[in-house]
């Protein structure tokens, strides 16, 4: 499948590094309704790519498929160039990819260093837990995002504002040698300063040479943080933009009427609006 | 943040900051940890303190050594049901059929050590008992979690059911008395007086050296410590504590083996929940299951080991009450055994709603009980006075827990 008609050689960010998750022709079906068709999408390191759509365009579905948590009925995912199967989280994880769920799953009984390290504890002799290390990787982790903000990692997440959660999702997300961070619509429930916060970390990952994908249905948002957009409509790429060369208004035009290729049977014929 | 300050610096000195507070910082923030819903052990502190003082002046032999060797021995059996109840208390589930699952296990110990039967050695017996145990929670955990029973009706349904195997088990013969000197001696038998002291002195050396040890490895790894002075302060809390335990406790027949007993099971489980990952992941669990299973925890087996705690630690409880009875009868696991052990647990201040707790409140929670219960009884007061204000301090432990948890919310903290 070509990459559609974006010109998406020579990327400012991503140096035209080779992309390290690669999805070709994922389909996802839930019995009748056909969520994903014939999807292709690809992230490259230190690229942050928009994923952006209606409602019920596939979204967060493509995510799902990515973290293993839904089979995928057709296609295939790639990682580093190699075909992958990932059959749940932990496959995932174990890849190297990260997602930030818009609920963000944090404990809120727990503290800080305990949500980040959540699952993945690390224990010194006698199968004790290794409280003083995993308190400082959780600082330095935190420090080298430049989360600030927050006054000690061993108070409750129950204390913490809505974007100082946020960043210690995005923080436990980024601390795992993570290639690949996910993150599904992080700035929905947040005010001025905090959207702030958290585009400023998600910016940030980008410049660490992570490969970013953040789901956002602000536009202003994307054009912000992203370099790159996917389009999504109605569970079909309609179209792949470079941030730098696009308006919104072509991206909300591909989103509401973007050409769509659905004829079931008749794969390849890629479209796209401009 | 005011305009004064010079907000966020960019640097992470701010959570390193904290170790160069002293004590008067460390007291503030827990003062306002407090007045936002934090209360800790503070309530219970304060609650023993009243009861103490109203009791004492009632009647002056509330307070004497003798009593107070009573109140542990007493109280023994509901710590350590109450420990098994604050694991399952912690995943915000209950169980209700403890109190015959004692039951159950105190008629098996006594029936296997007959002397015209089975005859088993002690250990063995006691062993074989905290095995069904384990077996009987498990049985519990995989209904609930395997089925998708609630445990409120898994429970429930054990209540009933585990009473009928009481009665299966030795309703024919009676009251079994236990003669076998072993088992008769783990609730009724007494440390010599300088063994307790030896034990006490190497103890409070011990935990000593853990402050101190993790102090240095913190301050090695360049973390906040806090102030010296608290630290100081924690290990002399503690040695005082310990060391009037054992005057009191000498002045009469000594410290019984059972606190010892209890005191390793305190540790224990204490380092379980504490310092391992299972224990780290059943207050996930108990927070947030949904996070839990996202971070690939395996919810249903984390639930499945707590029930199975939980039975044996109810099977010791009953093992120890069977002790100190020096029989057991049908009526085994009957009575106060239930809800006194829930009771203890609450009135701790493990929340009834998951995910707060710790093995202490067990501890805390069944001397109340058993200070109210022993109090009541020395003022010569009807077994329905003590139930009301039993009742009546179970309610005035739960209304601490909503009101601090509404605290919670209120500061964010919920
Ligand atoms: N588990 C499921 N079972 C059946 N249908 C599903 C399931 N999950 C998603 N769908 C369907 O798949 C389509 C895409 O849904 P998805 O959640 O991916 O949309 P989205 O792009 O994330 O939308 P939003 O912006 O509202 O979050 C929808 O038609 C939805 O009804
Ligand atoms: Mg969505």
């Amino acid at each position: 499948m070509s990459t559609a008609a974006s010109p998406s050689d020579s990327r400012e960010s991503g140096g035209g590094a080779a992309p390290v998750l690669e999805l070709k022709g994922v389909s996802k079906s839930f019995g009748a309704v056909q969520a994903l068709y014939q999807v292709d999408f690809a992230v490259a390191p230190g690229q942050v790519m928009a994923l952006v759509g209606d409602n019920g365009a596939g979204k967060s579905t493509l995510i799902k498929c990515i973290a293993g948590i839904h089979p995928i009925s057709d296609g295939q995912i790639f990682f580093e160039g190699q075909p992958v199967d990932i059959h749940g989280p932990k496959d995932a994880a174990k890849l190297g990819i990260e997602v930030v769920y818009q609920d963000l799953a944090l404990a809120d009984n727990l503290d800080v260093v305990q949500n980040m390290f959540l699952g993945r504890e690390e224990v010194s002799s006698l199968r004790r837990l290794d409280e003083t290390g995993m308190e400082k990787k959780a600082t330095d982790t935190l420090a080298s995002l430049s989360v600030t903000t927050i006054r000690s990692v061993r108070q409750t997440v129950a204390g913490l504002s809505g974007g100082q959660r946020q960043s210690v999702a995005v923080a436990k997300a980024v601390m795992w040698n993570s290639k690949v961070v996910i993150l599904d619509e992080p700035t929905a429930a947040l005010g001025v300063a905090q959207t702030r916060q958290v585009l400023d970390l998600v910016r940030r990952l980008g410049q660490q040479g992570l490969a970013v994908v953040i789901v956002s249905h602000n536009l202003h948002d994307v054009f912000e943080v992203a370099d790159h957009v996917t389009v999504l409509r109605l569970g079909q790429n309609v179209a792949e933009y470079r941030v730098a060369d696009v308006t919104q208004t072509q991206i909300v035009e591909a989103i509401t009427a973007g050409t769509l290729s659905k004829v079931p049977g008749q794969a390849d014929a890629e479209v796209v609006t401009a | 943040m005011s305009a004064t300050a010079p907000a966020n610096t960019p640097s992470p000195a701010a959570a390193t900051s904290a170790a160069s507070d002293g004590l008067g910082d460390h007291a503030r923030r827990w003062w306002a940890d407090v007045r936002a819903g934090d209360l800790g052990s503070l309530p219970i502190f304060v609650g023993l303190i009243i009861i103490a003082i109203v009791f004492q002046s009632q009647n002056d032999r509330f307070l004497t050594s003798g009593n107070f060797v009573n109140l542990i021995v007493q109280a023994a059996a509901f710590i350590a049901i109450g420990m098994g109840i604050v694991f399952v208390l912690l995943l915000g589930e209950i169980d209700l059929s403890v109190g015959y699952v004692s039951g159950v296990a105190g008629s098996l110990t006594a029936l296997l050590l007959l002397e015209d039967g089975a005859s088993l050695p002690a250990g063995v017996a006691i062993a074989a008992a905290l095995a069904l145990g384990a077996a009987i929670g498990t049985l519990h955990g995989v209904l609930i979690t395997k089925v998708g029973i609630p445990s409120f009706v898994v429970t429930l349904a054990g209540l009933i059911a585990w009473n009928g195997v009481v009665l299966l088990l030795i309703a024919d013969r009676g009251t079994i008395v236990l003669q076998n000197d072993l088992v008769v001696g783990f609730s009724n038998d007494f440390l010599a007086d300088g063994t307790a002291w030896i034990v006490a002195v190497a103890a409070a050396a011990i935990y000593a050296a853990l402050l101190l040890n993790e102090r240095r490895v913190r301050s090695a790894a360049n973390l906040p410590t806090g102030p010296m002075s608290l630290t100081a302060l924690r290990i002399a809390t503690f040695a005082v504590i310990l060391f009037a335990v054992v005057a009191i406790a000498n002045q009469d027949r000594g410290i019984p083996f059972v606190l010892v007993v209890l005191a390793v099971l305190f540790l224990g489980w204490t380092f379980v929940l504490n310092r391992t990952r299972f224990g780290r992941h059943v207050y996930a669990v108990g927070g947030n299951a949904e996070a839990a299973r996202r971070a690939g925890i395996d919810v249903d087996r984390v639930k499945i080991a707590v029930f199975a705690i939980c039975s044996m630690m109810a099977a010791l409880g009953g093992i120890i009450l069977a002790s100190r009875l020096r029989s057991v009868d049908p009526g085994a696991g009957g009575g106060q055994i239930l809800l006194y052990s829930i009771a203890a647990a609450v009135i701790g201040g493990t929340s009834l709603f998951g995910g707060r707790g710790n093995i202490k409140s067990a501890v805390l929670g069944a001397l109340v009980i058993a200070s109210i219960d022993n109090g009541l009884g020395l003022l010569g007061l009807s077994s329905g006075t003590k139930f009301v204000v039993t009742g009546l301090v179970l309610l005035a432990a739960v209304t601490v827990d909503s009101v601090s948890r509404k605290g919670r919310a209120q500061s964010g903290r919920a």
